[in-house]
């Protein structure tokens, strides 16, 4: 059967909100839009126990308790918040002053972990970017090798974004809190899809957001942990006090209590959605190895989320490879549309060579992907890098057998 | 981003793909000038065949493209353009004229001057194959 036209298959990004979940949101808008601050009438309660309601949902999917998430705008100020905020809070000398403490965090990170990190750099604090290897990776080991004795805190996501490798967060959650370090993770793309459970997996600090697990967008949580140890956060925001005094401004009430009931959703549905899922990420992947030569599946073989696919179709160039299939909504790996014409800076970092990291889909699946949709997918890019690759003259050189790294190019 | 119907439409139905032999076998040939530009780091390698009477008229032309949409759109174009032309002619194509065919936006302007590129460096090496001085200058390195 075909499939209804255009596929979404760019779940990573973001995905359809849960009807569920609006359905959950909508009294919030006209009837109990009450300031969940507002302690003195209904319409304030209402609101209050709106997003009291959807902070207990949120803390049973991670195993916090509930006065231990902070609600936020989404994953980028949660990861902003966590990462500065315990910087300065736990610094070693005061602004102004260089030796400010040590930070680790690696490469292949989301930009909004990068920038956080490389402005604390600008204010006089140190940071080590990990390298991962070819598997995408960030291990234990490779943590504990750049310990210091001032390592004030460790931020690793959870999984990546782009290739959905899965990081050692558990063994490095351990490994900070037999350190005295606090750690901190964007679980951005793995909460909601995997079990998560703060105590045993060692999270001091977690951030998320609704709208990559079926809720709204503009709407996310920083789990802090309150005890063993009770870990202290400077705002960013100063105002009213809310949140613990942590993030100030009112509270995105209707946005919040569709968050929660994402998260109770999740919590009943991973993993049926996950073994689904799971199946068929592989099918895509081993039916498109199987009808096109020189395809890369990047990142680890088996260390992945169930719902992200990353492939490198070499000689084609991944911006007129989306054009090729332009009823399939997904992302490319070259930046190529950004003007900046450099290819995934996470695929570099794995050592996939440039050609094939511009030759790259990431294809992210979602609780709504069908089996149909998937044998589409395969069969019209099959198609696509066949129309290409007549086209490529990286293509000949590799069917005549010269080595395509080792021609000296005109670069511009 | 949007493509042009007329990018759409080169995308789609690309003219004269192909080339007059293998890397190796168009070196020897007098009467072939070939052009490569780009590098694949950067997302863009153009190839350029050109076939050339004795006449200096270029009697036909074969491209072959790894780049984005309008990458191939400007090289398909240029070598619909330049065929039955002069080897003079061809060299008066300006990038400017591709990007106004395909209103190439601004992001994609280089792959029009790759494509201006090609067209020069097949021509050189053309005319190098047969003892003729080069009257072109070297095109500007910066993109």
């Amino acid at each position: 059967m075909a499939p209804k036209l255009p596929i979404y298959m760019d779940n990573a990004a973001t995905g359809r909100c849960d009807p569920r979940v609006v359905e959950a949101m909508l009294p919030y808008f006209t009837e109990k839009y009450g300031n969940s601050s507002s302690r003195n009438h209904k319409f304030g309660w209402e609101g209050e126990e709106g997003v009291e309601t959807a902070r207990e949902q949120a803390a049973a999917l991670i195993g916090a308790n509930a006065k231990e998430i902070i609600w936020t705008s989404g994953a980028t100020e949660g990861n902003n918040l966590a990462i500065k905020g315990a910087a300065h809070m736990y610094a070693k000398a005061p602004e102004g002053q260089p030796n400010r403490g040590h930070i680790i965090t690696a490469v292949h990170e989301h930009k909004a972990v990068l920038d956080p990190c490389k402005r604390l750099q600008r204010e006089g604090f140190e940071v080590t970017f990990l390298e991962p290897k070819a598997d995408g990776i960030i291990t234990a080991a490779m943590v504990k090798a750049a310990m210091r004795p001032d390592t004030i805190l460790v931020s690793i996501m959870w999984a990546n974004n782009e290739i959905g490798t899965i990081n050692e967060v558990p063994e490095i959650g351990k490994l900070c809190h037999e350190r005295e370090v606090i750690f901190h993770t964007d679980a951005t793309q793995w909460v909601g899809k995997m079990p998560t459970d703060v105590e045993r997996d060692n999270i001091d600090l977690l951030s998320w957001s609704g709208h990559k697990i079926y809720g709204p967008k503009g709407v996310g949580a920083l789990y802090v942990r309150r005890r063993k140890p009770r870990v202290r956060l400077e705002a960013i925001f100063d105002g009213g006090g809310h949140e613990r005094g942590m993030r100030s401004g009112t509270l995105n009430v209707t946005g919040i209590v569709g968050f929660g009931k994402a998260c109770e959703l999740c919590k009943a549905e991973m993993d049926r959605d996950g073994e689904r899922l799971l199946k068929l990420r592989r099918k895509l992947e081993t039916e498109l190895a199987k009808r096109i030569e020189v395809t890369q599946v990047n990142g680890h073989a088996d260390k992945r989320l169930p719902n992200i696919a990353n492939i490198s179709f070499g000689f084609v160039e991944g911006e007129s490879l989306l054009m090729g299939i332009k009823d399939i909504a997904c992302s490319s790996g070259s930046a190529c549309t950004s003007a900046s014409l450099e290819p995934s800076y996470v695929l570099k970092s794995l050592g996939v060579g440039d050609e094939l990291a511009h030759s790259s889909l990431r294809l992210s699946l979602g609780r709504w992907t069908t089996e149909e949709e998937v044998d589409y997918a395969i069969e019209k890019i099959t198609k696509a890098v066949h129309h290409l690759r007549q086209m490529s003259p990286l293509f000949d050189l590799y069917k005549e057998g010269v080595d395509i790294s080792k021609i000296e190019w005109q670069t511009h | 981003m949007a493509y042009s119907d007329k990018v759409i439409e080169h995308y789609q139905n690309p003219r004269n793909v192909g080339s007059f032999g293998s890397s190796k076998e168009v070196q020897t040939r007098t009467d072939v000038g070939v052009g490569i530009v780009g590098a694949p780091e950067c997302g863009d390698v153009m190839q350029l065949h050109i076939k050339v009477s004795p006449q200096g008229i270029i009697e036909d032309a074969k491209f072959k493209c790894f780049g984005c949409g309008s990458a191939i759109a400007s090289s398909s174009l240029a070598t619909e353009w330049i065929k039955g032309k002069s080897v003079d002619e061809a060299l008066s194509i300006k990038n400017t004229q591709i990007v106004e065919e395909l209103s190439l936006p601004p992001v994609k302007i280089h792959c029009s001057v790759l494509a201006e590129d090609s067209i020069r460096t097949a021509i050189e090496d053309w005319k190098k194959k047969n003892g003729i001085a080069s009257t072109t200058q070297a095109t500007a390195a910066a993109h």
